[in-house]
């Protein structure tokens, strides 16, 4: 095992699958003079060239339909959004036309396309740099969509994702992209998209999480364990297909459970787990299915408002005392 | 006493306006080509061959006029008539690897680039064996094994594609251009000016179409357009042209000549073909917004008729060759649509197939 951050894990999976693919190429605003606005793609240019990194212009539009063109016609490309945020820009190109190309022209296309960035929020960055977009692509059919939340989990799904012949969504962290943890050595290490990782065992009550979450999750669990509370952690990875039989098994062994998720409560990833628990388990359940989101309200830039605004621990051991009747 | 204001007015004023009963048309025609077609390297077999295809793409859409008519399918139905000279024309200018994508008035296309006449009625019907498998309809003829990438249904949606096939063909050094057709609505979104930007700086191999028929659904080019179309091409630096669409050797000659400029300096050229739609946007369409006297000029310089006259005035085939060739045409479009009628719809499995390229994928319920 190698320690590595975040940002390193993504660099060596996108250099690992340039190395062996020459058809793979990344694009994206500052990939390759840069170096990455975040780092991510530190190294590239120097060792693939103009050719294989190529900075654009902002035009998140124009370069997102570039990249779906390039995937029908032979490449692999990897786009970067320097975050999701900015990526609605490009909504027409992956929801109408990368989800749905192959479809409507009878399969005579396929689209190896992988859109990645970061996703949600970063600080104190304003209303329109702190959304989490992921249940927004699970909607669409024709996407996969993956959030990782720890360097080993980033390396190994995104190389899968790279590889894989469908569109790609795959979100990051600005806040994770300094995290360090260690990744397999493993040569040629994929981790197969769809499936989830419990993370950490517990028969009290299952939290199922993703991305950023999954530390503001883990740290909850920690608090609890001093209580007395084991908690079964459950991070997805991959947000869709959803792993819902790991799910299910874990939910039927704690009888209870609660979701968090970096996203606004309206139809996100929460309120689909939740629907889901209740159909294929409903009784098995102690507890009605609870859920820490987001508040149905923009972010706000004040710090103390901020605070109150995303999910923290407390907030997860609150919902973990309800759904046990601890309150 | 205070002036009487006048009302505020936006967008140009249509139809209503007074023009002193000068004919306002929507576009101005260049002048067709003077060259002559042993000039052009065409041969008489060329002329036949490209009145064939004409006649073919007419016959197609005004019998697929008449069936979904009779209600036999639903959907849209955007009808090329009318612009046949300029799939026509770019198609024997182009080499036969030459990419090609357009929008949703894509039936000419798709018949010009190797979708038989049964696959693509078949399409419309919503069959199995149609070129898309009865997955697309008719805003999605496609033949992606002969480089027709396909039609696409959101305006100005498939600009970027068609630079990045062109991208993908300059990564590959494959040596083939991109053509990317778009009609003159298209012209105004933004996604264009994104792509044109990326092409000229990249240098990518790839040709903007204008397909400027005239109209933009219902708004004249007058009233959706500040200036001329082609002009937008100065603000990237880019190559220009301005061709004439109801003439197939006019846009035979100006294609093969920027195509093999593209296929030399790799260099993006963007391209304003004028033309005429004889019939309205879809088949919803009342066509109030535009005079008969206009659709009558237009109707006058026909491009299958033009190009009809002009084979039989220069005797490049006899009338009764032709005549063949219309009945022959005339026999196989309806062969076509009794072999959409009885042709299979697609099995109840088919709904879940060409999602994923793996072959059991995972669809969430």
């Amino acid at each position: 095992m190698a320690v590595l951050q975040f940002r390193e894990a993504i660099r060596d999976a996108i250099d690992e699958e340039m190395a062996l693919d020459e058809n793979v190429f990344v694009m994206g605003e500052e990939v390759a003079e840069y170096n990455g606005a975040y780092k991510a793609t530190e190294g590239l240019l120097d060792k693939y060239g103009f050719k294989r990194m190529i900075d654009t212009p902002i035009s998140e539009l124009g370069f997102a339909g570039i990249g779906v063109g390039a995937a029908m016609n032979g490449l692999r490309p990897v786009i970067e959004f320097m975050t999701f945020n900015f990526a609605v820009l490009a909504a027409d190109q992956i929801i109408n036309h990368a989800s749905k190309v192959r479809y409507m022209l009878g399969g005579q296309v396929q689209v190896p396309v992988v859109f990645r960035g970061p996703n949600g929020s970063a600080g104190q960055l304003g209303a329109t740099h702190s959304v989490a977009y992921d249940s927004m692509y699970a909607h669409f059919p024709g996407l996969k969509v993956i959030q990782p939340s720890e360097p080993d989990d980033a390396k190994g799904l995104l190389k899968s994702a790279i590889r894989d012949n469908n569109p790609v969504i795959f979100m990051e962290s600005e806040q994770m992209y300094g995290l360090k943890g260690e990744v397999s050595e493993e040569e040629d290490y994929l981790i197969p998209i769809g499936k989830a990782k419990v993370k950490r065992e517990g028969d009290d009550v299952t939290i199922v999480t993703h991305g950023k979450m999954y530390h503001v999750s883990k740290k909850a669990a920690a608090e609890l364990e001093k209580d007395g509370v084991e908690v079964e952690l459950i991070d997805l990875r991959t947000i869709k297909p959803l792993d819902l039989d790991t799910i299910i098994e874990s939910v039927k062994k704690t009888n209870r459970c609660v979701v968090v998720d970096e996203a606004h409560p309206f139809g996100g990833v929460a309120a689909e787990v939740g629907y889901l628990i209740q159909r294929e388990a409903f009784d098995y359940l102690d507890a009605p299915v609870a859920r820490v989101t987001l508040p149905d309200v923009n972010a706000p830039f004040a710090k103390n408002l901020f605070d109150i605004w995303l999910p923290d621990a407390k907030d997860v051991i609150d919902a973990v005392n309800t759904v046990t009747y601890r309150k | 006493m205070a002036k009487k204001q006048e009302e505020a007015v936006f967008t140009p004023i249509g139809l209503n306006k007074s023009n002193n009963g000068k004919l306002d048309k929507a576009v101005e025609l260049p002048d067709p080509t003077d060259t002559s077609y042993k000039d052009l390297g065409l041969t008489k077999q060329d002329l036949v061959g490209m009145f064939e295809s004409m006649y073919l793409q007419r016959r197609f859409e005004e019998r697929a006029m008449q069936m979904y008519q009779k209600g036999k399918f639903g959907g849209f139905l955007h009808l090329y008539i009318g612009q046949e000279a300029i799939s026509t024309g770019s198609v024997w200018a182009f080499n036969d690897d030459d990419d090609i994508i357009t929008a949703y008035r894509d039936h000419g296309w798709g018949l010009v680039r190797g979708v038989t006449p049964e696959a693509g009625m078949a399409e419309l019907y919503g069959k199995t064996d149609g070129c898309s498998k009865g997955k697309g309809g008719s805003m999605h003829f496609a033949n992606v094994k002969e480089h027709f990438w396909g039609g696409y249904g959101i305006v100005g949606g498939h600009i970027p594609l068609g630079a990045g096939i062109a991208f993908a063909n300059k990564y590959k050094e494959s040596g083939r251009l991109a053509a990317c057709y778009i009609g003159d609505g298209a012209v105004h979104q933004g996604v264009l000016h994104e792509t044109m930007n990326m092409c000229q700086l990249w240098k990518l191999p790839c040709i903007f179409v204008v397909e400027n028929n005239g109209y933009a659904m219902g708004t004249s080019a007058r009233r959706h357009s500040v200036g001329e179309i082609v002009d937008r091409a100065d603000a990237y630096g880019m190559k220009k042209a301005v061709i004439n669409g109801m003439d197939v050797f006019t846009v035979y000659e100006k294609m093969k000549k920027i195509a093999e400029e593209v296929r030399k300096d790799s260099l993006p050229w963007f391209v304003e073909i004028r033309t005429y739609r004889y019939r309205g946007h879809s088949m919803s369409d009342p066509q109030k917004y535009r005079s008969k006297e206009e659709l009558e000029e237009y109707q006058k310089i026909d491009p299958v008729e033009r190009m009809k006259t002009f084979i039989l005035e220069n005797k490049i085939t006899s009338k009764k060759k032709i005549g063949e060739i219309e009945e022959a045409i005339e026999n196989r479009v309806l062969e076509a649509i009794e072999f959409a009628e009885n042709a299979d719809a697609p099995e109840p499995e088919a709904l879940f197939e060409d999602m994923f390229v793996e072959e059991n994928p995972i669809f969430h319920k």
